[in-house]
């Protein structure tokens, strides 16, 4: 069951995807050049997504644990420290070249567009590369 | 650059359908729905735990262009899609920024909002604003 769910959980993720538009990195794009071709929907996509999740959150983590797992997995880190800003703005960078991001690229994958199929790579080729930096030992946070 | 439609209601319920796909994922499994978490945990070193059910949720992910198009027979349309050096740089960018800054769109745009963490808060509103800076320098300057 767990791994039905998470099939799942990916087709509907990625027909999101499909059904927004947001496979298509042109709209993502528009949505980014608000000097120029302008198209607003991706505000719509992330007011549809957040708005869904929001409301389904708070029913499900009002629950004493999920349904095939022994307990919620959330995120405990708190502070807004330098590697957060950093990432997000090279990840923003990466976007606004490309008009992917992680979703939409995996999603393209069977769409088989050459530059997807170059995309997807390079990008698993820089998270590798981030994980074994941030392992590398002298950026582990000293201890006191 | 290239006009494209502004499509309100079919992108608010693409979005509704990526929320159930958040929800769901977390009430089946407890987890977030961060597209780079989950990829990231199934590269080397992967993650010990749950593996098959990452993959899982990939191939349901890559699954869905071609299950749309049974469905309605429809087709998606890709109006530019990145090439050659372009595709490769960004790649790198989005991967390694996905990871340094512990989550992508998905994981901060819409769990981590829909959480109200203020972490996801100023990891979206960096990357919208490098972004559109981004797109501003490349179709507007250069």
């Amino acid at each position: 069951m767990r791994i039905a769910v998470q099939f799942l959980a990916g087709l509907l993720f990625g027909l999101g995807l499909v059904v927004s538009g947001m496979a298509d990195p042109a709209k993502v794009l528009n949505f980014l050049d608000i000097a120029g071709t302008w198209d607003p929907s991706l505000a719509f996509v992330l007011a549809g997504a957040t708005g869904t999740t929001f409301v389904g959150y708070r029913l499900v983590l009002a629950r004493r644990r999920p349904l095939f797992a022994p307990a919620f997995q959330l995120p405990t880190a708190t502070r807004i420290d330098g590697r957060l800003l950093a990432g997000a703005a090279i990840f923003g960078v990466g976007w606004g070249l490309a008009g992917f991001c992680p979703g939409p690229a995996v999603t393209s994958l069977a769409l088989g567009a050459p530059g997807t199929l170059a995309f997807v790579p390079a990008m698993l080729v820089g998270i590798v590369a981030a994980r074994a930096l941030a392992a590398a030992p002298f950026l582990q946070p000293k201890t006191r | 650059m290239v006009e494209t439609a502004f499509t309100p209601w079919s992108s608010l319920a693409g979005g509704v359908l990526i929320g159930l796909s958040a929800v769901l994922l977390m009430a089946g499994v407890g987890r977030i729905a961060g597209i780079s978490g989950i990829l990231a945990r199934l590269m080397p070193p992967s993650a010990a735990d749950d593996g098959a059910g990452r993959l899982a949720f990939v191939v349901g992910l890559i699954a869905a262009p071609a299950t749309w198009i049974a469905l309605t027979g429809a087709t998606i349309q890709q109006t530019v899609v990145p090439a050659g050096a372009v595709a490769i740089v960004a790649g790198l960018l989005v991967g390694f920024g996905s990871v340094w800054g512990s989550g992508c769109t998905s994981g901060h745009g819409v769990c981590g909002l829909a959480r109200l963490s203020p972490r996801s808060m100023a990891a979206v509103g960096t990357f919208m604003a490098t972004a559109i800076a981004t797109v501003l320098l490349v179709r507007h300057v250069f």
